[in-house]
Formats: structure tokens, C-alpha cells, sequence
């Protein structure tokens, strides 16, 4: 798929946020197209988590527009934003360890099959779904098993088949392979890769080079809340991408 | 967005979970119900009485009389909560329940005109439907439960207090208003439907006591609430990971308030009950029933922590508790160990379940 012939499926123009006299963020214009995977990167503080925030509806920006595919969008709140189609996997804050897998990605929305005026939980529904996504995903994870009993990519892919069940077209990861084994990273990039396939667009935000080399189509750097580069992957390096992070290259 | 159907997973790499290592045999709840069941066979060989008819049926009814509040609390409980003013609701509600009887009941009180009026002769005489008196005191008892836990929930949910000092300050509220209203005298049940009030709190069905009956019920329709309803899995979520649960887009303030509300009515209910057989509903009643509570459905499994709870779980703690006290009564020992038995063995419970989770 050619950028130029598909409509964004995120389009930021002029993006501002002030917290009082700090300047979070200034003049951002960013696009994301569908099945497309974009390495967020810039030193702490440099506004990435604000980003991702105004996007995913917790903040509302200061300036500026957010289209989401092709419509003006206006978040007041993040289920406004999950309601069109934008999921965050939040690293470990968003797993619940004493239930299953399957309760797990099914969490809040459960199916249910209703017996007169009593509606109760369809487990078989639930588990045989949450066994089809895992399958997409290519990760062996039992929908019956306990979360606590996981491991780092297992979690991982379940809070990314949470993402799934709403057929999101926005994915977004606040450091998804911060905290896991080298094994669990591959699986975590693998699990981006088919988010990848089924056309669904992934921020990856990530402090690790090497990640954002292995599965990302284009990178950004952010530094001082401002957009410093924005570059086809294989255009660029990671020697560039660290001077753009450290302020040694100013912009590229 | 069509999704090719990928081949079915295999499990190359993860081992499967073995059915001993799942479900309540890999729970506190399994080997407290293990113990229970080693502690009843030597029970058996210590005294011979305490297999018969007439001692189970005691130590069904005992332990009935802690355990509909125990189930209560372990909704609190499985939600990372903690309700420390079910004892003072026991009392609270049963004065209730028996002041409204009795006033309803005697002709010339508040709004009893409704319910009797006094005959000729100087007797009083049913105005309505017999039941009906018993029907809008009990009502009336799980009502004030019913308050007093919606300012539980919302002092917790909505204010954020933390649940121990709200529940210790409705503790000694909801037992200071228990004095308030019966100036410290207690309350009787009283009025024509009286008997009716017997019968239905310390009566018994072919044998088995009726408030077994309750708690039987219960247990079963909380059983179904937990594990097949998405309230009870919000419950269980909420106390395994607060954040997430609220990240998921769950009412956590709802669930919140609604476990705090449940908790109060089941132990209003047992106030009730216990009333009923008390024949009264003296204003020290279940005075520090929450410690007996509350260390029946940790011993049977709760963790305080949150996450992990059950009625199967509350019920066997509330046994266990019960066939030690009954023991110690048969081997004639003196029931100031009793309570420090009780001591020992939740830190007992406690302590092996933290091994256990250690070596798997
Ligand atoms: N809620 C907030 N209130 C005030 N300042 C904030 C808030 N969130 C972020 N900031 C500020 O905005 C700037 C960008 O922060 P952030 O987006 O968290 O950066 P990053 O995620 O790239 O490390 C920082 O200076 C930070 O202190
Ligand atoms: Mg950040």
C-alpha cells in the first residue's frame, strides 16, 4: 500500500498543549495510514505520552485538529475515542491476574446469553473467541489460563487481543518491550506485524532502538514537544534517530 | 475488515496447567476443607456424641448464625475491601425489624393503625392480611441496612475514604444509634405475628434448621452471581487490578457501592435471624461478630488483598470455626481458648497459603 492513494487513518494538523506555563506540546502535524507502524521516539519529556493522551481522548489539545479517518473528531473522554476505533495496550496496567485470558480480553464487554429476565456470561462464546484471536495473533495462549500465570509476550498478547474484539484501526503501545525477555520481544513485534497484515494502523512508542528498527515503517522523533523528524525507516539510522533524540542533530 | 481464519494454535511451548494445579484444588479453600474433613474424622473418634442428630443440628445452626454475614463480607473482600460494621448492623437491623413489629403491633402506635385496632373487648385485633406486620418490619430492618451501606459505598466509591476507617466509623455510628433507639435497652419481637417471626428465623424444615435453608440458597445464588454474571466478574477484576478495571471501562463506583450494600443486607439479614432465636435483640448483640466473620472468610480462603474469594470458601471457614468451638465444649475445655484457637489458626491458614503459592 502506497501512502498516496489511502486516506489517513489518524491526521493531526497543528497540535498544541499547554499545562499552564509549560508548553507540552507545539505545532505537531502528523499522519498515520492504515496497516502502517510508526515509531514514536523522543527523550523523557519530550511530549510522546501527551501525544498519545490527546489522541486517545484523556487530554483535549490546546490548538490544533484531530481527523480520524477523513472526519473531524472531538474526545471528551477515552471511551469517546475507543468508540471509533483507537485502543491503547497500556504495558502492565490493564490486566486483571486473578482472571483468565479469556476474561481478560473480554473485560467490560462481556457476551452473555440471556435466560428470561437473567442475562448470564457465555463462557464457551468467550473462550472460543478468545482462542480465535490468539490464533490470529500466533501466540499460544489458552483463553482458560490465569493472566498470573503468563509470561511478559503472553500478557502482551493478551492486552492486544483486547484491541481486536473492537475492531480497532488504531493501535497504540506505551512501551510494550520495556519490561519482558528477548524471547517475549519477538513476540511482541510479531504480534505488531499481524496487527500490521489486517491493515490496522500501530504507534509504537519505544525507547528501544532496536524494536523500532525491526518492525516500524517510518519513525518519529519527538524533542522539547515538537516534531523533529519524520522519516521512511530505511532513509534513516539509528545513529541519526539517537543525535535527533539527544539534540546533537537538530532536525532531520 | 475480514480476518483470514489462521490454523488452529498448537502448544508447542507452554505447558498445560494440570487440573490439580487449578481451581480450588490448587486454593486455600482445598486444603482448609481437607483440614475441616481430617478435624471431622477425628472428631468422631474423640466423642461419640458428636455425630449424632442432635449436635449437628447445633453446629448447623451455629454456624448458619455467622455465615450468611460471612458471604456478605466476602463480596467486600474479594473487591480488596473490608467491612468492619457488620456486627453492629446484626444488632442495628434486629432492633429494627422487632421495634417496628411491636409497634405496629399496639394499638395507639406510630401507624399501627393500618395494621390492628383494638376490639371491643379490649383485645387486639388483625386489621389486615396476617404476615403483613412481619412483612414491613423486616422490610424496615434491611432497609436501615440498607442505607447504612449505600454511605459505606458512597463514602468509599465516591469520597475515596479508605474502607477501614469508613467502616469502623459506621461500626460504632450504626451501634450507637442501636442505643439511641432502644435507649439502650434493646428490643423485643412482639404482636400477632410474632410466631410467625419464630418460625421463620429458629424453626427447622424435617430437621434441618431453616436458617441452614437461607444460607444454603444464598451461597448457591452467590455462587451463580461470581462466576456467571459480569457484575461478579467486575467484582473479581476490581480487586485484581483496580486500575485496569477502571482502564476497561468497568463502573467501578457502582460495583463499589453495590458490594458494600449487599454486604450490610446479608448482615441484616443475620441479624434478623439471630434475633429470632434470641428470642430479643439486646443492644450488645453480635457485639465483635465482624472478627468472627471476617477470620471465617479469610480462613476459608479470602484474601484481603482482593482478587480471591467464595461462598464455598465462607462457609467452610464459617464450619471450621464452628466444629472447633463444638470440640472444645465436648472435650469440656474452657472457652476463653476458643477465641485464641481462632487466633492461631487464621494465621495458620494465612501462613500456609503463603507456602504453598511460594513452592508452585
Ligand atoms: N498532566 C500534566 N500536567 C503538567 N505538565 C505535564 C502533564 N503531563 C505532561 N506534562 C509535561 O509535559 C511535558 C511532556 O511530557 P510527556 O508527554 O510525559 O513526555 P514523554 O512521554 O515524552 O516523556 C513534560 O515537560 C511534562 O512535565
Ligand atoms: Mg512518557
Amino acid at each position: 500500500m502506497t501512502k498516496a492513494d489511502a486516506t489517513p487513518v489518524l491526521e493531526l494538523t497543528g497540535i498544541g498543549k499547554e499545562f499552564g506555563a509549560i508548553r507540552a506540546l507545539h505545532d505537531v502535524d502528523l499522519q498515520v495510514f492504515p496497516g502502517e507502524v510508526v515509531g514514536l521516539m523522543g527523550d523523557n519529556g519530550a511530549g510522546k505520552s501527551t501525544l498519545v493522551k490527546i489522541i486517545a481522548g484523556n487530554f483535549r489539545p490546546s490548538h490544533g485538529e484531530i481527523r480520524f479517518a477523513g472526519s473531524a473528531v472531538h474526545f471528551n473522554r477515552p471511551v469517546d475515542a475507543r468508540a471509533v476505533g483507537i485502543e491503547v495496550v497500556y504495558q502492565d496496567l490493564a490486566l486483571s491476574d486473578n482472571l483468565t485470558a479469556a476474561a481478560n480480553v473480554f473485560l467490560g464487554r462481556e457476551l452473555k446469553r440471556r435466560f428470561g429476565p437473567i442475562a448470564l456470561l457465555d463462557h464457551k462464546s468467550m473462550a472460543a473467541r478468545a482462542l480465535e484471536l490468539f490464533g490470529e495473533l500466533r501466540s499460544e495462549t489458552r483463553p482458560d489460563d490465569l493472566v498470573k500465570q503468563m509470561s511478559g509476550g503472553q500478557r502482551q498478547a493478551v492486552a492486544i487481543a483486547r484491541t481486536r474484539l473492537s475492531n480497532a484501526r488504531l493501535v497504540m503501545m506505551d512501551e510494550p518491550t520495556a519490561a519482558i525477555s528477548v524471547r517475549q520481544v519477538e513476540q511482541v513485534l510479531g504480534l505488531i506485524h499481524r496487527l500490521k497484515e489486517q491493515g490496522v494502523a500501530v504507534m509504537l512508542i519505544s525507547h528501544r532502538m532496536p524494536d523500532v528498527f525491526a518492525v516500524c515503517d517510518r519513525v518519529v522523533v519527538m524533542r522539547r514537544g515538537e516534531k523533529r523528524a519524520d522519516k521512511p525507516i530505511h532513509e534513516t539510522s539509528p545513529e541519526e534517530v539517537t543525535a535527533l533524540i539527544t539534540g546533537a542533530k537538530e532536525a532531520a | 475488515m475480514a480476518m483470514p481464519m489462521e490454523s488452529p494454535i498448537t502448544f508447542s511451548n507452554v505447558g498445560k496447567i494440570r487440573w490439580w494445579q487449578r481451581g480450588i484444588f490448587a486454593s486455600q479453600t482445598g486444603y482448609v476443607l481437607l483440614a475441616l474433613a481430617v478435624l471431622l474424622v477425628i472428631m468422631h473418634f474423640a466423642s461419640p456424641y458428636f455425630f449424632t442428630e442432635g449436635n449437628m443440628q447445633n453446629v448447623a445452626k451455629n454456624f448458619s448464625f455467622i455465615a450468611i454475614a460471612t458471604l456478605g463480607v466476602t463480596f467486600v473482600i474479594i473487591t480488596g475491601g473490608i467491612d468492619l460494621s457488620v456486627g453492629s448492623m446484626m444488632c442495628f437491623s434486629a432492633m429494627i425489624t422487632s421495634m417496628v413489629m411491636t409497634e405496629l403491633s399496639t394499638p395507639g402506635g406510630l401507624g399501627a393503625s393500618l395494621f390492628v385496632h383494638m376490639a371491643a373487648d379490649g383485645k387486639t385485633v388483625l386489621a389486615n392480611v396476617p404476615g403483613l406486620i412481619l412483612l414491613v418490619s423486616i422490610l424496615a430492618g434491611l432497609g436501615v441496612a440498607l442505607i447504612a451501606g449505600l454511605v459505606n459505598g458512597f463514602c468509599i466509591a465516591v469520597l475515596g475514604l479508605s474502607p477501614f476507617v469508613t467502616t469502623l466509623g459506621m461500626l460504632s455510628i450504626v451501634r450507637g444509634l442501636g442505643y439511641v433507639v432502644s435507649n439502650g435497652r434493646g428490643s423485643f419481637p412482639g404482636g400477632p405475628d410474632a410466631d410467625y417471626f419464630y418460625a421463620l428465623t429458629s424453626g427447622d424444615v424435617l430437621g434441618v434448621p431453616v436458617p441452614f435453608i437461607y444460607l444454603m440458597i444464598l451461597a448457591l445464588t452467590m455462587a451463580v452471581v461470581l462466576h456467571h454474571t459480569s457484575f461478579g466478574r467486575h467484582v473479581f477484576a476490581l480487586g485484581g487490578n483496580e486500575k485496569a478495571a477502571e482502564l476497561t471501562g468497568i463502573p467501578v463506583v457502582r460495583v463499589k457501592i453495590e458490594v458494600y450494600v449487599i454486604c450490610a443486607l446479608a448482615a441484616g439479614l443475620q441479624g434478623i435471624i439471630i434475633s429470632g432465636w434470641l428470642g430479643s435483640a439486646p443492644a450488645n448483640m453480635a457485639t465483635s461478630y465482624e472478627l468472627n466473620v471476617i477470620a471465617a472468610a479469610v480462613i476459608g480462603g479470602a484474601n484481603l488483598a482482593g482478587g480471591i474469594g467464595g461462598p464455598l470458601g465462607a462457609i467452610v471457614g464459617c464450619v471450621l470455626l464452628e466444629v472447633i468451638r463444638n470440640g472444645l465444649v465436648l472435650a469440656q475445655v474452657s472457652s476463653y481458648w476458643q477465641q485464641t484457637l481462632v487466633g492461631v489458626i487464621i494465621i495458620l491458614a494465612v501462613l500456609v497459603d503463603r507456602i504453598r503459592s511460594r513452592m508452585t
